[in-house]
Parts: structure tokens; sequence; C-alpha cells
């Protein structure tokens, strides 16, 4: 495909979306399919044909549109129109009423319930009005299985400008100029990123994209692959030509539901039909391919090094840095590894220019980070907001705070190796250096919730938990340190724990956290250490009276030092 | 600690199995690369069900990689099964969602109704149960998977007459 | 290889570039208590006892698999180091059954030596006794997993130097363990050559020829650093 060829399938694709008057989206996000969804796309197809409106709308499956809790959704454009908690016999009715006779389906309207009435222009709604959507911007809005819908709203304009006008160098420039940092949660400015792996000379380099979203609670990553696939490819491809790369993989985490790595096949298919992967894209002689390459299950294989090892078809391990993989990665090559949200946020960069992009968020985290809310809030579900942002901001206006008249307790950040954050900082600004401040982190964007329910000492053994299962194994202070920091932590929600215990708790930590080989190990005492710097008392009270505040711990109330 | 294999344990598959013959064909579509080792075991995995040893040693021939290196990444691998699957599974979510929300409460009313722990399955073998670190259903949470079907919101009331109802495995 | 300078404990320290600083270090000199680590074989990282300070960096970082840089200025002796490392040697004897009174390398066994280097004199951790394999069945050798501290020396020596690949570990975290084939009796391994290398360069008594008693048996381990310094290693 040329250029010319590009833009007039883009003009028609435009026009054909134009002149299907209402697209009566459904979501196809997991949380919707998994509560009904199937059904609700299927009535909703067959409601359109037997009311003879097949002329005038279009039904058309879409990626995830944010507000989980209330699905499976269905959103009627260009009214912007959003119907909840759909069934097969209410999508029914949603047709006959919205499309046919032109009035609003009341108590089915986004947040509709028995205390307050739904919402007619969900975009004022505090959800959606506080966020302010890059990454997102066509989730849940075109069809991902489509090519055309992406290349309609303006896909593969900025590979084009990149490949037509800019040099690699240029490219990079805008990246740096962005202040866009790495999304998977450590936050090293992809700019100098791209600028290392440009700089290492090679006959090969490779790009790689780093789905492996492992953190539980988070589905961020997933959600653009199943919402907007192609926009990853887009950003791979851009990324491919800055740092000189013909190749490239993404890296999809195993256990997701095969959505993901479907559509992403789809879109790796038709983008290389329409000539926008594969050789001389846009003929502008830049060669580039993507692969996917799935995971099996580990969730150290999220750690930079252990991943490309994955690629290579070996044990997950994690090897020691430097030498890092933009030196050198895959087979020794250079390599370029970023997550899914850090390339979906390239090509809106390279379009709008870096400097649009700086203006966004605070001084040091420019940009817009996505979340997944989850836990015990109440309205759980994906969001993107600007930097900068407070949690409070975050959990109350967007999430509706906590059900159930409960109190707030802390919010988790950063997943298994984040940390918690207690009620008294919910007014910190959420950026990456504030965030590890508070001892957790910004992580990939998982933020789950906690009310007064949620024993923190528990919580720490659940993720020590976590952490020794998935530890490799590869070196001492991770693979015995985690064990034997979750046998302590066993031992006091077990009312079994002494003072002595928790004196060997706080050596073990800081030790595991600076000794470690990887994220993984110097990560996996962070909850445990957060939660001993924000609720110390929960842990003496577990100790010295034998007792949960949380009433979460069945205490064996064994007397002290009993082993 | 799992006991040693023995050979005698251990057949040699040849591609005249029509299903060796499809692993082969995925080895080859990889020019029989050894990279390709985990994308053929979860094509391996999903043909037979799960690696036996045989299926393992025909891997590694086929790819000329060592058995133990074949064995080490088939058990590194969590999705990876060295054991053929229960007729029936149910998969709880333990991630964090779920956690906060219930998943323990669930996992304790299962423990009591049937003794169905991770790891010792019911019902004669018929019905195990799994933890999920997280199957991204958390705006749902506590989910479980029943076979292949999710429950959003479970509850540890009902999910015992929920597994009967779906699997036909009584209690 | 040019020459260039880094400061050890703030004392000048020539190397040449391309040197890791494990090897800088015991050219100076410098002692640095290691267990992964095996003179010819790959370097993995993996005990984490010859971890070093680095100025400039906020993280610790294992002498080993760093390489030196011109003006570098590495601690290997703070109060923080020798207390870690004190701390590893107690976890990987928590880990398993250590029992040097019934262990056929006691007195020649590194771990052992590393106790009294680091002046452990108690554990201090719950010992996690865990259920492990003796695998008795190969007529010259043994394997005793309780013994082991998973330092991949065995299988990195067979195959990297023989080039057999009888050894890989199998499992993960705290359930890693080494395996002989499919998980087989090392008697039945297709793989094994019986030349006995993983014996000379086990650190432990994980590894020992069946026909030698407690406390009998002096490994060889300058005889495979030779070896492979005469003929090259095999595959990376």
């Amino acid at each position: 495909m040329n250029v010319a060829e590009w833009e007039a399938r883009a003009a028609a694709a435009r026009e054909r979306m134009a002149a299907s008057g209402t697209r009566v989206c459904v979501c196809s996000g997991a949380s919707c399919m998994v509560s009904g969804g199937d059904a609700v796309l299927e009535a909703t197809e067959k409601a359109v044909k037997s009311a003879g409106l097949e002329g005038s709308a279009r039904v058309v499956k879409v990626g995830c549109m944010g507000t989980c809790s209330q699905g499976p959704l269905v959103r009627l454009d260009p009214d912007g129109v959003v119907y909840q908690k759909m069934d097969a016999s209410k999508a029914g009715r949603v047709i006959d009423k919205h499309l046919k006779n032109k009035a609003l389906l009341r108590e089915s309207l986004l947040f509709a319930g028995p205390a307050e009435p739904g919402v007619e222009r969900p975009s004022e709604h505090p959800f959606y009005a506080r966020q302010l959507q890059v990454v997102l911007e066509h989730c849940g809005r075109i069809n991902p299985e489509d090519i055309d819908e992406y290349l309609a709203v303006g896909g593969y304009r900025a590979l084009y400008k990149a490949l037509s006008s800019m040099s690699p160098e240029e490219v990079i420039g805008e990246v740096k100029m962005s202040g866009l940092r790495g999304r998977g949660g450590a936050g090293f400015p992809t700019g100098l990123k791209w600028e290392t792996a440009y700089r290492h000379v090679a006959d090969h380099k490779y790009v790689v994209c780093n789905g492996d979203e492992g953190d539980p609670g988070a589905f961020m990553d997933r959600a653009v692959m199943e919402g907007d696939p192609q926009r990853i490819l887009e950003g791979m491809a851009i990324a491919a030509y800055a740092v000189g790369a013909d190749r490239g993989f993404i890296y999809v985490r195993g256990e997701f539901p095969p959505l993901a790595i479907r559509r992403l096949g789809i879109a790796i298919e038709q983008a290389r039909a329409a000539g926008l992967l594969g050789r001389n894209i846009l003929e502008t002689g830049f060669n580039f391919d993507i692969e996917i390459r799935i995971g099996a299950g580990a969730y150290v294989c999220g750690e930079e090094t252990a991943l490309l090892i994955s690629i290579e078809g070996r044990r997950g391990v994690p090897r020691p840095r430097p030498p890092f993989p933009a030196e050198s990665g895959l087979w020794g090559k250079p390599t370029l590894l970023n997550n899914v949200e850090t390339y979906a946020g390239v090509a809106p960069i390279i379009e709008r220019g870096g400097e649009w992009y700086s203006t966004i968020g605070t001084a040091k985290s420019m940009g817009t980070k996505v979340f997944a809310l989850a836990g015990a809030i109440n309205r759980t579900g994906l969001i993107e907001v600007p930097m900068g942002i407070t949690l409070r901001e975050i959990i109350y206006d967007i999430g509706g705070g906590i059900p159930g008249g409960r109190r707030f307790k802390a919010a988790q950040t950063g997943g298994p190796v984040g940390g918690c954050i207690p009620e008294q900082y919910l007014d910190v600004r959420v950026d990456y250096e504030s965030l590890v401040g508070l001892g957790s982190m910004m992580g990939s964007g998982g933020l789950i919730v906690m009310d007064d329910t949620t024993c923190m000492v528990n919580l720490a053994r659940y993720f020590m938990e976590f952490c020794m299962d998935e530890s490799c194994g590869k070196c001492v202070p991770c693979r015995v340190g985690t064990r034997q920091m979750h046998l302590l932590l066993s031992r006091i929600c077990g009312g079994e724990g002494t003072e002595r215990d928790l004196a060997l708790l706080e050596e073990l930590a800081p030790y595991c956290r600076e000794a470690s080989l990887c994220g993984l190990g110097q990560g996996a005492p962070n909850t445990l250490m957060s939660t001993l710097r924000h609720f110390r008392d929960e842990y003496l009270v577990h100790i010295r009276e034998k007792r949960c505040p949380a009433g979460e711990c069945a205490m064996a109330g064994a007397p002290a030092g009993v082993r | 600690m799992e006991p040693l294999n023995r050979a005698s344990q251990i057949k040699t598959l040849t591609a005249d199995d029509p299903r060796a013959a499809r692993v082969l064909l995925e080895i080859e579509r990889y020019r029989r690369s050894p990279d390709a080792l985990i994308q053929v075991l979860h094509v391996a995995q999903d043909v037979f069900g799960y690696l036996s040893l045989d299926v393992l040693q025909f891997v590694g021939r086929e790819l000329k990689l060592p058995p133990s290196h074949v064995y080490g990444v088939a058990t590194f691998y969590h999705l990876f099964s060295l054991k053929p699957k229960a007729e029936h599974r149910v998969v709880v979510c333990t991630g964090t969602a779920c956690q906060v929300r219930g998943a323990e409460k669930i996992l304790e009313a299962l423990r009591r109704g049937r003794g169905l722990t991770k790891g010792s399955p019911a019902a004669g073998g018929r019905l195990s149960l799994d933890h999920a670190h997280c199957i991204g259903a958390c705006g749902l949470a506590p989910a479980v998977l029943i076979d292949e079907r999710m429950q959003a919101r479970a509850d540890a009331g009902s999910i015992d007459g929920l597994v009967t109802a779906v699997t036909g495995v009584p209690r | 290889m040019a020459a260039l300078e880094i400061f050890v404990n703030d004392r000048k320290v020539a190397c040449e570039s391309g040197a890791t600083v494990l090897q800088a270090c015991r050219a100076a000199g410098v002692n640095l208590p290691t267990l992964c680590h095996f003179k010819g074989l790959s370097e993995v990282g993996a005990c984490r006892l010859c971890l070093v300070e680095l100025e400039g960096s906020p993280r610790l970082a294992a002498a080993c698999t760093l390489h030196v840089a011109p003006n570098q200025r590495i601690r290997t002796d703070t109060e923080r180091l020798r207390r870690y490392r004190r701390m590893t040697v107690e976890l990987l004897f928590s880990e398993r059954n250590h029992v040097c009174s019934v262990c056929s390398a006691n007195g020649d066994c590194e771990l052992q030596e590393l106790g009294y280097a680091v002046g452990m004199d108690h554990v201090r951790f719950p010992f996690l006794n865990p259920i492990c394999n003796l695998d008795a069945s190969k007529s010259e050798f043994a394997i005793d997993h309780n013994r082991c501290v998973l330092c991949t020396r065995c299988v990195r020596v067979c195959a990297e130097v023989e080039g057999a690949h009888n050894w890989d570990v199998q499992g993960r975290g705290f359930l890693s363990r080494i395996v002989s084939d499919l998980n087989q009796p090392w008697a039945e391994s297709t793989t094994c050559t019986t030349c006995g290398k993983c014996i000379d360069v086990c650190p432990v008594g994980a590894l020992w020829p069946k026909h030698k008693a407690q406390g009998q048996f002096e490994k060889r381990p300058e005889f495979v650093s030779e070896l492979i310094a005469k003929r090259g290693r095999g595959r990376p």
C-alpha cells in the first residue's frame, strides 16, 4: 500500500462510519463478556434486524468502556448514551425505545440505581469527566477487529509522519521531549531507552512489547490489547523505525483469556495485508514485522531480562544487569523493551508533538496513566487520568467512594511488589516519585482499595505468598528469604507470632530488597515494609493480644513463644 | 517431592501418531528452532491434554534439546501440566481484588463442603481445584471459573450448589 | 586488553578491561566470598555472597557479574555487606537439611567454610526441613538434594564443559531441584557420561562418589578449572 491508497482507504472508512447512522457499540471487554456480553451482542443484532433498522444502525463489537462494574454495557453513538447491566431482553428494549422511539430507556441508563438516576450524558459524569483519555481514546469506540475503523480515526498517521518527515533522531527527540516514562511501573525515561538502543550498532535489533501483565488486580494492558490492538502495533513500528529494528515480538501473558491473543493476531494479519507491517511499509523502504509469543504462567517473566529469556524458549530466570537489553537483549542483540501502555502512548506523541504531551501531568511525571480500579470501591473499572491527580479524586470522585458505608483504610498500588498507602496520604498527588516516597510505587496501574475489613498483616502475608510462589529460585535472598518471611507472617496471622519474629522480619525485609537479583525479590518485601510503616499497631495487636483488629485472621490463640 | 520417573514409563512417540504429527507441524512452523520450545509445548498440551513424559521426550528430540532442559522449562511455567487434568475444574481467583472481596471464604466453603483443596482433587479425582493469581475479572470480584464458565461476584454460601449445577458432580 | 584502574576499598587496583570486579579483587588479594562462582564456568550472580557496594549506584552488585570500569569505586567490606553475607549463609543452612557430621564433604565443604568465614555461630531463622530425594541409583556417584544449595555449578559444568547436559533445574522458587533427564534416576540417564566433573565442582556434599564415607572425600575443583583453561570452554 502506498500513501495515496492508504489515505483513500482511511477516507472511505471514515465515510462508511459516518454513513452507518447510529453505532450500537456492545462492549466486549473481558468483564462484560463474562457477565453475559455475548448474549447481549446476539440480542442486539437480532433486535436491530427485526426492527428493520439495518439501514440506520450498525452493531459494533468494541473494547472495554471502563465502567466494568456496570456491565454488560452498550453505548449508542453519536448520541453517546450508555446503557448498563444489559441482558438479552433489556438490549431488545434499548433498540426498541432508543432507536425506534427516540426516547431514553431511563431505568437502564449508566449508573442508574435505587439511590440515583441514570446518567444521560456519561461524559459529564465524574467517572468520565475527571479522566483524560490518550491511550484509551479509541478503546470502547472502535471495532478492534477492523483495521479500517482504526484508520478512520487517524490510525497510522503518526507512523507515516515519522517515516516520511522525521529522522530516527527526531522521533527519539520528540519522545524525549514528551517526558514519557515507562508505564510498566519503574518509570525509566522512554526516550532515553530508545536512544540507548539506537546508539548501539548491530546487524539486527529487536523491538519487544511486554504484554505480560501479571499483577493481580491489573487489567490495563489487556484492555488495550483487546480494545485497540492496532495502536500498540503502530507504536512498536514507530519505535522500530527510531532504533533501527526490523523484527518485533509481543509477549502476552499466557493466563489471559484467548481474546487478547486472538485480537492481536487479527490486528497483525490485517496490518500485514494492508502493507503497514512487513516489507517496504507505506513504500518508504522501512521493513518491520511483529510476532506474538505466549507466556506460560510465570509472573517473573514481566521482569525484562526474564521476558527476553522466555522469548528464547528457556526458563524465565532473570540475569543481572548491566548489560541492559537496549545494549544486549534478545540473542545478544540490542533490544528495545517497553510495555503495552508505553507503546500505546507513542502515536499521539508523534502526531501531536512531545511538547503537547509534556503539558499534561506534573513536572517530573508527564502525561496520563491508566489505572484499573478494583476492590472495595463503588465503581470498579478502567480509567485514564492525568498524572498528578490525587488519590482522593480517583477513589471518591471517579470511583464513587467505598461501598456499604465502610471506612477507607488503604490503597494498594504497584501489585505484589508495590505497597499500601493509608488514609492520611489520600491527598498526595499520584506520580512516580511521590508514590515511591510513601513506600509504594506506580507499578503497572493496579489500584486496589481496601476498607476496614481488610487486615494489613494478612495482606502482607498474601503478597508474600504470591512472591514466594512466583520466585524463580535463582538467588538466595528471594528464594529462601520470601519463604522465611512468609513463614513468619503466617505465624503472626495465626496468633503464634512473637516480637522476635517481628524483629527477624524487619531484618529480612531490607536484606531481600537490597540483596536480591531482580525486581521481584527487590520488591517482594514492599507490602510488608509499607504496612509495617503505616500499620505497625496491627502487627503488635496480632502478636501481643492474639487478636486481628479487622477480624480477618483466624487466631489460634496460642501463648507467645510457642512454635 | 515427586518420585523419579523410570525409563520404562516412557514410550517413544513417532509422527505416526496424528497428535504427534500436529506437534511436529508446529515445530516445522518455527523451522525447528529450539527457541520455539515454549510455543511448541503450548500446542502439545492443547493436543494431548497434558505434557506426558512421552511428549516431553518427543519434543526434546525433535528440537534437539536435552531432556533435562525440556523438563526444566515444562516445570518452570505454571500453565504446563505434567499430569492429566481432572474431568472438571474449579479455578478460584485469588488475585488481590478477589482476595479483598472474599476469595478465602470461597476456598474455605469448598474445603469444608467437599474436601476440595488445591492439589487434592475430590469426588474420586473427577473434580480439581486450582488457584489463579488474577484472571483479570477484578471488577467482578470475587470470580470463580467452573469448567469454562465464569461466576462473577461469587458467594461462599452458594458456591457449592453452583459447582454441582455446572459440573454435575454431587457433593 | 587495555589496562585500567579501579578503587577497591580506597586502594588503587590495576586490572584489564573486560575483567569482572571479582577477578580484579582476587588478583589484588582482596577476599570476597563466593559460592555459585566457579573459575572457568559462566557467571550467574545467583548466590549474592560476592555483593559489593558501587559508588554512585543505589543498588548492590554481584562482583562476579559486574565488569570493571575506569575509576570505579568499590567497597567490599562494609558492615551492611558483612551482615548480608551472614544472612545469606544462614538462609542457606535453614533451607535444606545440612548435617555436617554425617556428610561426605565434612571438612572439605565450601558452605561449611563460609559459615566459619562469616562468623555464623547459629542460625536465627526457622529450619525449613523440606522433604528431599536422595538418588543413589548410579553405581559410581550419588546425589543428595538435602545438601544441595542450587548453585548450578553441576548444571553448568555438564552443559558447558562436558557438553552432556544431564543436569538442569526443575520447578521454581523454593521447590527448585536439580534434575537429571526427565526427572529420572541418574543411573538411567541417557545423557550422563559418568565423567564426574559435577562431583568435583559441587561446593557441598550434594554430589559425591559413593565409595567415600563421611569426611573421606577430597574434591578436585582445580582439576576442572585447569581442564577448562587448557582446552577452552564449550558452549557458553
